[in-house]
């Protein structure tokens, strides 16, 4: 049944639908009515959960550990600095193999104060071996949350996700969204039962102190695990199809790039965007292309190779950026793109910072700048963009 | 595709009126999109929201530059913000506005559609009396301006995002379809 919501209630839904056992939250803007609206899904008794109101996002987490080692299915929700409050519990989660699944509405970081979009709070994250899964829609949001946690759960994989969504641009906006069956995504996603947990009456060590002669072999094999998790989320998306009839586009998503002289890549709502600007220049009579990084972790190595030994050019827009270097978006697809025998021309484009607004006359500029750079190379790799002050103008 | 901005005031229910508008155009078949600017969120600072509805589906996630249609939910915005900004050629504007009252000096290149929101919302006891919520009423007055979304769907919608009174906020809607009219400059 479609349904007209935000991208918050249609996270709300994913975990519902995916019958998390044990939800455990703190409120920041702009995740809150996530939680508002799951805590009156288990109070209602829609959802059969316990509800877990925490004191902070550090404790948040620390209660999923909790409640998922002793074997239950656990979701929260989070944005921005509550984020980077659980990164020390992050690592946890991954380490001891807990397919937590958890939404991060994505929110630029203060100072100065900003409560909009921008990917920095996650990408801060990546190295905590989360998988991670950037939306272009509300129905993907709900989609990837079930489709998360029977990634996650497989016993090859074994790690938990982060489903990120644009703050305000997903989140508070409404736009339809079909509502699966019940039953269905039940067949679709078995009740969670991990190979250990925590029981009475059966004594195990969790989280132990391992020697330097067993901690690497730990490490290894959380590797494999994300390394699994590639074709594990292929297979899953193919079953997801069967089961819904609805996909978005594996990894990395193509967009018109199989004719393509230059490409976009980027992740989030700015994808869907560029989507109509793709068409608009096409019709223009311009070959250009859009790749969506869709996961960013496991990155989409061979995809993206792949594309770049068939292009001339690649424009990378990063909504975040890693001062000292680039935006990571920009220097994992160049890093993928390196052994390529004929490598394109390739330059990053920081846009939309702390919810500044990437429109369509934006994306086609940029769009114009690498088809120049991409037959004369680039002068400067990396570009800010519609900055004040700066002498090109965007607008 | 049909672009709408809303301008009103924390408090007056400017975002609910752009859900309402969004779900009303789905209920008549279109694919829609509605979102918010918060600035402050703030009782009586300025709020602007935003609604899109299509018979294609709508990919874009950029804000609204030019708008077919405004609505004005306090017309105190009037002054001190540019409620016309990007407005199409031939666009059309609601405002809220007490009628009888005379119109501040507005160009000639638009339509005007006005409706006293705020008396009728009072009148069904929405909200207060000092602070009525007058986005229902409003919206009654969108479907008088709108040929294209019918007051049906419209009362439809207000029923599934009122939290209460729901009757009395239905019934606001369809007096100011009634009382709506096109202003003469």
């Amino acid at each position: 049944m479609r349904e007209v919501m935000t991208g918050n209630y249609a996270s709300a839904y994913g975990a519902k639908l995916a019958r998390a056992e044990v939800i455990a939250a703190y409120p920041i803007t702009p995740q809150t009515s996530i939680v508002e609206k799951l805590a009156d899904f288990v109070a209602t008794g829609e959802l059969k959960a316990q509800f877990i109101p925490v004191e902070s996002e550090h404790s948040a987490m620390a209660a999923c550990i909790a409640a998922q080692t002793a074997g239950a299915r656990t979701y929260t929700a989070t944005s921005s600095h509550g984020l980077a409050l659980m990164h020390e519990v992050l690592t946890w989660a991954s380490g001891a193999r807990l397919p937590i699944v958890m939404t991060n509405v994505s929110r630029a970081m203060a100072p100065p104060w900003s409560v909009w979009v921008d990917h920095m709070d996650s990408i801060a994250q990546r190295d905590t071996g989360w998988l991670q899964f950037y939306c272009q829609s509300n129905q993907e949001v709900l989609d990837t949350i079930i489709m998360a946690y029977k990634v996650c759960e497989s016993s090859g994989v074994m790690l938990p996700a982060m489903v990120v969504m644009d703050a305000f641009i997903l989140s508070h906006t409404s736009e339809p969204v079909d509502i699966p069956d019940q039953a269905l995504v039940d067949s679709f996603l078995p009740p969670y039962s991990p190979d250990l947990k925590i029981e009475v009456g059966k004594p195990m060590g969790f989280g132990s102190l391992v020697k330097p002669d067993q901690y690497m072999e730990f490490r290894y094999k959380a590797m494999l695990g994300m390394k699994a998790s590639r074709d594990r989320f292929l297979r899953v998306e193919q079953e997801f199809k069967n089961i819904f009839g609805r996909e978005h586009g594996g990894l990395l998503e193509r967009y018109q790039c199989d004719d393509a002289d230059v490409v976009l890549v980027a992740a989030g709502s700015v994808a869907a965007t560029a989507k109509d600007v793709v068409d608009s220049m096409r019709a223009k009579g311009h070959r250009v292309g859009l790749a969506r990084i869709r996961s960013f972790r496991p990155f989409p190595h061979d995809e993206v190779r792949a594309l770049a030994g068939k292009v001339e050019g690649i424009a990378v827009l990063d909504r975040s950026y890693t001062f000292g270097a680039a935006g990571a978006m920009f220097t994992e697809t160049k890093a993928s793109a390196y052994s390529v025998q004929k490598r394109p021309v390739m330059k990053n484009y920081i846009a939309g910072l702390g919810g500044r607004d990437i429109t369509p006359r934006i994306l086609e500029k940029i769009f114009e700048d690498i088809q120049v750079v991409s037959k004369r190379g680039a002068e400067d790799e990396v570009e800010w963009v519609d900055v004040a002050g700066l002498p090109r103008r965007w607008r | 595709m049909i672009e709408v901005r809303f301008h009103g005031r924390g408090g007056q229910g400017v975002v609910v009126a752009s859900e309402v508008l969004a779900k009303a155009a789905f209920k008549m078949g279109f694919e829609v999109s509605s979102f918010p600017f918060f600035g402050v969120e703030r009782r009586g600072a300025p709020v602007t929201a935003f609604a899109r509805f299509d018979e294609r589906p709508i990919r874009i996630k950029s804000s609204i530059y030019e708008p077919d249609y405004v609505v004005v939910l306090d017309n105190s915005l009037l002054r001190g913000v540019d409620i016309l900004e990007g407005l199409k050629p031939g666009g059309k504007v609601l405002i809220n506005y007490p009628a009888g009252k005379r119109l501040p000096e507005l160009p000639q290149r638009f339509k005007y559609y006005l409706i006293d929101a705020t008396s009728i919302a009072a009148a069904h006891g929405i909200g207060s009396q000092t602070a009525p919520i007058v986005n229902t009423a409003i919206m009654g007055g969108f479907a008088k301006m709108c040929e294209m979304v019918a007051l049906e769907p419209i009362l439809e919608s207000i029923r599934e995002v009122a939290p209460v009174k729901e009757e009395e906020n239905v019934a606001a809607a369809k007096e100011a379809y009634e009382r709506t009219i096109e202003a003469t400059l």
